[in-house]
């Protein structure tokens, strides 16, 4: 029985939710230009936890803007085969006037869904981030760790039917049919303190399990995107390029249970590439 | 493991186990192993029955950790001290105009100037409330409010697309937006002359000034209270899907309503001030008499207690507006956003 269980996964993950080929990015002209990214392969299989790691000015950032289609590759293709991703950022950047429920209703009212579906969807989805009761809530009466859950909770709405708890009225959708949904997710952590953050990242880990959504995770910190991916994938900085990537399945399990010698090995080795990057700019 | 209760495929039943599985009351080592080797774990043989055990535990305290950050980080909410909170509100202004009328009836008392320049406190009462008793001053407060409203909603009508186009539309910004500032600084009773000349002595020519007033003030309201937005909600409003047209309804204008409704008190203000102004230089029978109109009178009859009767009415109206109209909208709104620093 083990076995059926892991098969499920593997055979999702055969198909991707995104591919980026050869994909530059420059900003602005002639002398003046800056390459924020040059020649970036990266495949995101559907279901997968993709973490991207890097100092600052990689182009980590842009990347997710271009793969939300918020911005234009200057070269290559972007490829998705999910719907528009939705895209959580550093600030939870929740709508002032509206309240938790509002918020996550909010891309459902734009993707012109009825009052009904969006209270039944909406309410779904803040249980999903443990945030049942407080739907009627404003954002400044909540807490920074809980803002960004009701983000988390409005990001996924915003993958539409496809975030898996919004095909829950269709019903129809089969394990094999749905086109992957995409979630993207710029340091979504960065800003809150430890505690929460750790609260936090197990959250995500629980919610990417139950909706099955590809994740393209971007974040500075080492430790946490070994503890989160199942794949980390290192950037370059000015212009980003993959440097490498490491398959830490493994490791981030073992961080969680706490029997963490291979983890530590692998944040090591990944930490000190890190820093060949980084020290090579100083050279330059 | 509980995963063969769960029809395969059903997505609702996955948020119901995802939810379920922080409880404390289930078996929580069972249903952690279940999470994590349903989270595609393909190296999962491998790990023992102990480490995910373990795993299970952690995510259980984890979320006895997340309840407790929760119920320590949301914000408390202060309970309203009730009659208190209304007195410490109102009585100040009370004592105010009470203390004013005090000097003006001792400076009166003390005969400096003679009685048709500073009549006594009684007087202009008596003055005031004669009229209100023929009900002549509803009939003259009918016809300057009724102005002053409907030429204000012609300038929202106006102000608010121009304001939009002017905050958005970069040429227009540059074409239009020092024009509508200095427009804005123009004392709009310059405008009174050249109404009446276009138009002649009629509504219409009130009208025109009281626009020409409103309107750049409606405009740069919304048009300070869209550059104030943080740029991080129209970016969000692009990443949920929200087009041009659906950004403007849904995020612009909401998140621009504290300088809009800033902009829109404003316009009130210079509305009322225009229509005075109007009303008291273009007077004439067919315009019916205003609260302008009114004042010119007092000014004509030499008669002191009606120009400043004259002058309570207006200072009433404006203060009513506001006091009715503007302020619970602001609080309203302002309270809604956690803002309520302002509003003690």
């Amino acid at each position: 029985m083990t076995a059926t269980l892991a098969v499920p996964p593997l055979a999702t993950s055969q198909d991707s939710a995104v591919e980026l080929v050869g994909v530059r990015k420059t900003f602005g002209r002639g002398p003046a230009a800056v390459t924020a990214l040059d020649g970036v392969d990266l495949r995101v299989g559907a279901g997968e936890f993709v973490c991207l790691l890097g100092a600052s000015g990689c182009g980590k950032s842009t990347l997710l803007n271009l793969v939300a289609d918020l911005d234009q590759p200057s070269a290559g293709r972007i490829v998705r085969h999910t719907a528009r991703p939705a895209v959580m950022f550093q600030e939870a950047a929740l709508m002032p006037w509206l309240t938790a429920a509002r918020n996550v209703e909010l891309p459902l009212r734009l993707a012109g869904l009825r009052r009904s579906e969006r209270r039944v969807v909406a309410g779904e989805l803040l249980e999903l981030v443990r945030l049942g009761g407080l739907g009627d809530k404003r954002p400044h009466e909540l807490s920074g760790g809980m803002r960004q859950r009701v983000a988390l909770a409005r990001a996924l709405a915003s993958a539409g039917d496809l975030s898996g708890v919004g095909a829950g009225a269709g019903a129809g959708a089969g394990a094999a049919a749905p086109a992957p949904a995409l979630l993207l997710m710029d340091e979504p952590f960065a800003a809150l303190d430890a505690i929460t953050r750790d609260v936090l990242q197990a959250e995500l880990l629980r919610v990417w399990r139950a909706t099955n959504t590809a994740v393209l995770f971007v974040t500075h910190d080492v430790r946490e995107a070994v503890r989160l991916g199942q794949r980390v994938v290192l950037l370059s900085s000015r212009p980003g390029r993959v440097v490498r990537e490491w398959d830490t399945r493994q490791a981030g399990a073992d961080l969680v249970t706490g029997s963490g010698e291979h983890a530590a090995e692998v944040i090591e080795e990944i930490t000190s590439r890190l820093r060949e990057v980084i020290s090579s700019h100083a050279a330059a | 493991m509980p995963q063969p209760d769960v029809p395969p495929g059903s997505t609702a039943s996955e948020v119901e186990l995802g939810r379920s599985t922080p409880e404390p009351q289930g078996s929580t080592g069972a249903t952690g192993a279940a999470d994590t080797a349903g989270g595609a774990e393909p190296a999962g043989g491998t790990r023992t029955a102990t480490a995910t055990g373990t795993a299970g535990a952690d995510l259980s305290d984890l979320s006895a950790v997340g309840a407790g950050l929760d119920a320590l980080d949301a914000p408390q909410r202060d309970s309203g001290r009730g009659v208190r909170r209304v007195l410490t509100a109102a009585l100040p202004p009370v004592v105010a105009v009470v203390l004013l009328v005090a000097v003006w009836q001792v400076l009166w008392a003390a005969a400096l100037w003679p009685e048709y320049k500073l009549p006594a406190p009684l007087d202009v009462w008596t003055s005031f409330w004669s009229r209100v008793r023929d009900g002549e001053v509803v009939g003259i407060l009918w016809t300057s409010v009724h102005r002053a409203v409907l030429g204000f909603l012609a300038g929202v009508l106006i102000g608010t697309p121009l304001g939009l186009l002017v905050a958005k539309v970069r040429v227009v910004r540059a074409a239009l937006g020092p024009i509508l500032t200095g427009l804005q600084n123009l004392p709009s009773v310059a405008w009174v002359p050249a109404a009446v000349l276009w138009f002649g002595l009629n509504d219409a020519a009130i009208y025109f000034v009281v626009l020409l007033g409103s309107v750049p003030s409606i405009t740069n309201g919304l048009v300070s209270g869209i550059d104030q937005i943080p740029p991080i909600l129209p970016r969000v409003g692009r990443a949920l899907g929200a087009g041009r047209l659906a950004s403007a309804r849904h995020i612009l204008l909401p998140a621009a309503l504290p300088g809009y409704l800033a902009g829109l008190k404003q316009g009130w203000a210079f509305s009322w001030r225009s229509l005075m102004a109007a009303e008291l230089i273009a007077t004439s029978p067919r315009l019916g008499v205003g609260l302008g109109t009114f004042l010119n009178q007092g000014q004509s009859f030499n008669d002191m207690p009606t120009v400043i009767a004259a002058i309570f009415l207006i200072l009433l109206v404006g203060v009513g507006i506001e006091l009715l109209a503007f302020r619970p909208l602001e609080r309203a709104v302002l309270r809604a956003r956690g803002l309520t620093g302002a509003l003690g």
